[in-house]
This record gives structure tokens, C-alpha cells and sequence, in this order.
């Protein structure tokens, strides 16, 4: 087991597309990182050059403190989990299992335990002898990842894995990939661009942009103190509105009301994020009406414009507003989030 | 259209039943006159039931030298050799070439891609002279190298390996690198599998192709002993000194027939996967 680190890595493919723009990043021993970010922002070209499928144009990828820009894919010790599977079509399932440690020349009783091993683990054991064009999805899936835990790498990698699934098995899978991690303790990679797996699945979560790390943290941090507006928008559902604001003496104003926020010097340019569960319905407020509604079930989300733009408002199942009524909104200062117009920074706040 | 759909089949069955009729008609004619004998067939009434000769017509024509100069069994044997030569050394040299140029990148690439995309256009008959004369003095002539080697080099074939190869999906190759296989690991467990049936519709398609070679083998032979099933099958047609037999001519092209029915029949199945299908 060992940790992967990554130091001021770079990929210019060689069209001249700058892919990655310096990525430093440590992930612990045991971790589970998960990158994630819009499609193209480089998340996929990061996990490959640490598999060894692509090179690195400039920068360090250490395992287990061996630095192996230069190694062959096979002795990095990684194995990878593609979002096609990449099965081979033409073997059984057992055969590939064990292809690879067929080619690293593993004793073959040796072979057969952790083949069986790996099966067990994942419940394919009655599916040993199938082909994967007799699998399902989630069967295949699961093969996808014996073939990495069968090689026993000090990292798995994972390029959007569950992308190919029905919505109801991804769940399923994405609490089975976590469970197995955690068994393991395998210091893993997982790319994905979906922000639901993201959250749910990351020890780290390292927030991607134009090749670019955002913000590296804890699922709850990213979510409570986004570095950057971009941070802001991308993680969480429906994303958080972003509002023209004013810094003035003794706060911040939004459309004409002041909220109390310390430690923002007047005359700064600020825009204020608030998300929409942050806005509560109140007897005095800001006016807001409510253009439209959309019933989610368990919540209600209602939609119209907010000092000069659009925004989201999630209010309980059950509530009042109806489209066309005007309500009132409060905002609390502890929910604000400040951000510079022109670098998108976060803002010290008091 | 559906009510109609009894009437619907008819019409195509009818139609295709014709088609196959008039095709297998002249087969069965040359099956029946290889049972007749000679005088049955030369005073001109061709018989459309079976006579009592066909043992001794056949016997004769596989053993005796007769019209073209060597026993049919010989020439079928030239002639099964040449094809299957020819069929199994263009799979063999396309699947490489092809693997080069998808799976390697090297300088000029794209060059040597061209260069064999243009050689479709210069099949043997447009290249015969200079092919003949690098032939002769290699002293290939009356060989079996001879026979098979020019008609090897492939372009068909390439690109078809070429087209397959571009489907099989990328993550296949990374997933072999990983899993520790080179290139050749990944040609030999991975990619030769994969093109099963590929080949096996090439080897179909290239054995007719070698086995219906005709001006090739009438330039490159001239020992009776080395020539193909369809030379002599065209010389016996047009022996000016001797009386042609008939019979014997009808039982040579029979003969001649059963080879490649044989292999169509055989790789039938991989055959109309290969053709249809493509395997991921
Ligand atoms: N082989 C390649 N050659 C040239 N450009 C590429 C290649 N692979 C990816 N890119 C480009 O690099 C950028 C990042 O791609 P990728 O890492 O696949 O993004 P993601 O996985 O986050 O969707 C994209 O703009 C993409 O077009
Ligand atoms: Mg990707």
C-alpha cells in the first residue's frame, strides 16, 4: 500500500490542446480521491498519465515515493477500471481475471486462489465460465473491477466507471465500490464528472477546471466553503445562485437590503453566492416572485428572477407560494458566500 | 402488406427458386454427361438422366494422364495448394501489415498506407510482364512459389484488417498494456481472436480467388505436371489432335467444383459473421 502523489504535472497533447496546466496533488495511503469536474477539463488525461497510458510532458507522478513518469503501465503497480470495461470479449471471465497475472508469470495455483478470491468478493463466482457478451452491465462492471483487485495494486484507478449503468444499479455500485475500497484499503483514483457520485463517494475531492485543480477537500468543506465561484456552481443540485451585490458599511447589500457581513471593506467588488436551500420564505425580505414551480416530492423548487437575475429557491413540500405569487425572502449572513467578480475568489469574511 | 403476406412469400421463393435453377442446371448437366460415355455424348443428344459410366469416368480421370497431359487428382492437388498458398500467405502478410499500420507509429506510415492502397489498382494482369520477368529469374516458374507468390501480396485484405482493426475499441490495448502484454502478446491473445472471423471470411473469399486463377498459372507453368485444375480443364477443351472426351471433361469440372464447395461449406457460418458482423 502507498500513497500517490502528484507534483506540477503537465499534458500538452501533441495538437497543442494544453490538457493539464500543472495538477499537484497528494492522495494519502488508503484514500479514495475523486476528481471530478465538467467533460474536457483534463480529469481523464491526469488519470491516464498516472497509468502510464499517456506521457507526461513535464511535472513528477510518485507511488509510493518511486517516481515512475517513465514506467511501463505494467510495473507502475495500478490497475484501472475503464468506462467501457475493456473486457476482453474472446475469454471467459475467469480468463480475464487472470490474464494479467498470466503475463507476470504468477504461479498458477497462486492465480486460481485469488481469481477465486476476487470472485468471491464480488459474487461472480457462477459467472467464472460466462463471456462477458453473456454478462449484464453490472455483471461486467463488477468483472471490470475483479480484474483490478486481482492484480493486488498499491492504486486503482477509475475513469468514470458507473457512466455506462441505468441510474438505479449506479447507486448500488457506487456503495459497493466504496464498501470494497474501504475492505481493501487500496489508495484509489476515481475520475467522474457526475457531482452526486462525487459527494458521495470522496474521502478528497479535488474540484477540476480548463485542467486546473479548483479546490482540493473534504466533500463537506467544498460544499461549505467553495474556494472559487466556479467551485460554488458546479458542486451541488440545483447549483447555488450567484447575486449582484454591494459592499457597503456594515455589509453587504443585495437589492436594496442590507446583510450584516463583517470584515468586507466598503466599496469592494463582491458578487454573493447563496444557495437554494439557504433562502427562506419570511415575512420581511427581499421580493421575490415566484415565476414558475417545480415539484420535486420531498421538496419544492421555486424559480424567478432576484435582483436582476434568475434564481432557485428550495422551500418544504407543502409550502404556500404559488407561480405568480410575490413572497418574501431572508437571508442569513452565516449563509452568504463572497466571491471577487473579477477572480472569482472566495472573499475573507469575518 | 400484411394481408397480403402469404402472396409476399410466394413471389420471392418463385423468383429465387428460378435463379437457383438456372444456375444449378449446367451443374447437373455436367454431373450427368460424366456418367455417359463418349459416343452418348458426341452424337450430340445430351442425356438428362444418369448413364452407367460414371465409375470408370471418374477412375480414369483421376489416374490417367488423357487430354491435359496429367492426372486430374494432380492437378487438384496443384491446384489446393496454390489456392490454400495463396489464401493462408495474403491473411498471414495482411493481418501484419495491418497491425502495423494501426497499432504503431512509425515514420512514412501514412506513405506505406498509400502505397498499398494503390496497388488495387494494379491487379496481376496490369502488372504481368515485369511480374513475369522478376518471376523468371528468380527461376520461380513451374514452382509452387511461383504459382502463389505473386498473387499474394494483398491490398483487399489489408484494408479489410485495417477497417476491423479500427473498431476494436482502444481501451482493449491500454487494458493489455496494463495487464502487462507487448505487442506481440497483445497481436498473438487479444487480437488474433478477435479477427477469427474476419479471416475466416478472407480465406474463403482469397482460396476461390486462388483456385480461379487462370492467366497467372497458363503464363508461369508449362510442365503438365505443375499446372492448376483450370488450365487443364481449359486444354482439354481444345485438343486439336485427339477426339475430345467429353465425359471426361464434364467429370474434371465436377471434380474441379468440389474443393471449393468444400470450403465454402465448411467455413459457412464464420464465414456470414464475418461478413456481417463485427465482433466487439
Ligand atoms: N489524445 C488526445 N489528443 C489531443 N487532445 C486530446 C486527447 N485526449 C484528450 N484531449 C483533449 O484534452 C482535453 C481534456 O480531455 P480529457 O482528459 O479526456 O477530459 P475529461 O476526461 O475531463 O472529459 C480535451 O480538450 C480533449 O479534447
Ligand atoms: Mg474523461
Amino acid at each position: 500500500m502507498a500513497g500517490l502523489a502528484l507534483d506540477q504535472l503537465r499534458k500538452t497533447y501533441s495538437g497543442g490542446v494544453e490538457a493539464v496546466r500543472g495538477v499537484s496533488l497528494d492522495v494519502p495511503d488508503g484514500a479514495f480521491c475523486v476528481l471530478v469536474g465538467p467533460s474536457g477539463c483534463g480529469k481523464s488525461t491526469v488519470l491516464r498519465m498516472i497509468a502510464g497510458l499517456e506521457t507526461v510532458t513535464s511535472g513528477a507522478i510518485t507511488i509510493g515515493g518511486r517516481t515512475v513518469n517513465t514506467v511501463e503501465p505494467a510495473d507502475r503497480d495500478i490497475a484501472m477500471v475503464f468506462q467501457n470495461y475493456a473486457l476482453y470479449p474472446h475469454m471467459r471471465v475467469y480468463d480475464n481475471l487472470a490474464y494479467g497475472l498470466r503475463n507476470r508469470g504468477t504461479p498458477k495455483p497462486e492465480i486460481e486462489t485469488r481469481v477465486r478470491e476476487a470472485a468471491r468478493l464480488l459474487g461472480l463466482e457462477a459467472m467464472l465460465t460466462r463471456y462477458p457478451r453473456q454478462l449484464s452491465g453490472g455483471q461486467r462492471q463488477r468483472v471490470a473491477m475483479g480484474r483490478a483487485i486481482v492484480r493486488k495494486p498499491q492504486v486503482f484507478l477509475f475513469d468514470e466507471p458507473l457512466s455506462n449503468l441505468d441510474a438505479k444499479l449506479r447507486v448500488q455500485m457506487r456503495v459497493e465500490i466504496r464498501r470494497l475500497q474501504r475492505q481493501l484499503g487500496v489508495t484509489t483514483v476515481y475520475v467522474t464528472h457526475d457531482q452526486v457520485e462525487a459527494m458521495t463517494m470522496a474521502d478528497r475531492l479535488v474540484v477540476m477546471n480548463g485542467g486546473q485543480i479548483e479546490q482540493v477537500g473534504t466533500p463537506i468543506e467544498i460544499y461549505r466553503r467553495p474556494a472559487t465561484r466556479y467551485v460554488a456552481t458546479f458542486m451541488g443540485s440545483p447549483p447555488m445562485n450567484i447575486l449582484p451585490a454591494e459592499a457597503v458599511a456594515g455589509g453587504v447589500r443585495i437589492d436594496g437590503t442590507v446583510i450584516p457581513v463583517a470584515g468586507i471593506a466598503p466599496g469592494t467588488p463582491v458578487e454573493a453566492g447563496i444557495r437554494p436551500e439557504d433562502l427562506r420564505l419570511a415575512a420581511d425580505g427581499l421580493a421575490f416572485r415566484v415565476a414558475f414551480v417545480e415539484e420535486l416530492g420531498a421538496t419544492r423548487l421555486l424559480h424567478g428572477p432576484l435582483a436582476g437575475t434568475d434564481v432557485a429557491v428550495q422551500v418544504p413540500a407543502g409550502s404556500a407560494p404559488q407561480e405568480g405569487d410575490t413572497v418574501r425572502l431572508a437571508i442569513d449572513a452565516g449563509a452568504l458566500h463572497l466571491f471577487d467578480p473579477a477572480t472569482g475568489r472566495r472573499l475573507a469574511q469575518g | 402488406m400484411v394481408e397480403n403476406r402469404r402472396f409476399g412469400n410466394l413471389i420471392p421463393h418463385l423468383v429465387l427458386s428460378l435463379g437457383v435453377a438456372v444456375v444449378a442446371f449446367p451443374v447437373y448437366l455436367a454431373l450427368i454427361g460424366s456418367t455417359h460415355d463418349a459416343a452418348t455424348i458426341a452424337n450430340g443428344q445430351m442425356p438428362l438422366w444418369p448413364g452407367g459410366n460414371g465409375i470408370e469416368t471418374y477412375r480414369r480421370a483421376l489416374t490417367e494422364s488423357g487430354m491435359a497431359g496429367a492426372p486430374v487428382g494432380l492437378m487438384l492437388l496443384n491446384s489446393t495448394i496454390t489456392a490454400l498458398a495463396i489464401a493462408l500467405g495474403k491473411i498471414f502478410i495482411s493481418l501484419l501489415s495491418a497491425y502495423a499500420l494501426i497499432y504503431f507509429r512509425f515514420p512514412f506510415r501514412q506513405t506505406a498506407f498509400w502505397a498499398i492502397f494503390v496497388t488495387l489498382m494494379l491487379p496481376v494482369e496490369v502488372r504481368i510482364y515485369p511480374t513475369y520477368k522478376v518471376a523468371a529469374d528468380l527461376s520461380l516458374l513451374d514452382t509452387y512459389a511461383g504459382l502463389a507468390l505473386p498473387l499474394i501480396a494483398s491490398a483487399t485484405a489489408t484494408l479489410l484488417f485495417r477497417q476491423f482493426f479500427l473498431t476494436v475499441p482502444n481501451e482493449l490495448v491500454e487494458a493489455s498494456r496494463i495487464d502487462g502484454a507487448g505487442p506481440v502478446r497483445f497481436f498473438l491473445d487479444t487480437l488474433l481472436p478477435l479477427s477469427r472471423t474476419t479471416m475466416a471470411a478472407l480465406f474463403v473469399i482469397q482460396f476461390l480467388y486462388g483456385w480461379n486463377q487462370y492467366l497467372w498459372p497458363l503464363l508461369v507453368t508449362t510442365r503438365d505436371d505443375m499446372q492448376t485444375v483450370v488450365i487443364g480443364l481449359r486444354k482439354m477443351t481444345s485438343i486439336t489432335d485427339q477426339l475430345t472426351e467429353w465425359q471426361i471433361v464434364m467429370a474434371t469440372a465436377v471434380l474441379a467444383m468440389v474443393p471449393p464447395v468444400v470450403v465454402v461449406f465448411a467455413m459457412q457460418k464464420l464465414f456470414v459473421r464475418g461478413l456481417v458482423e463485427t465482433e466487439k
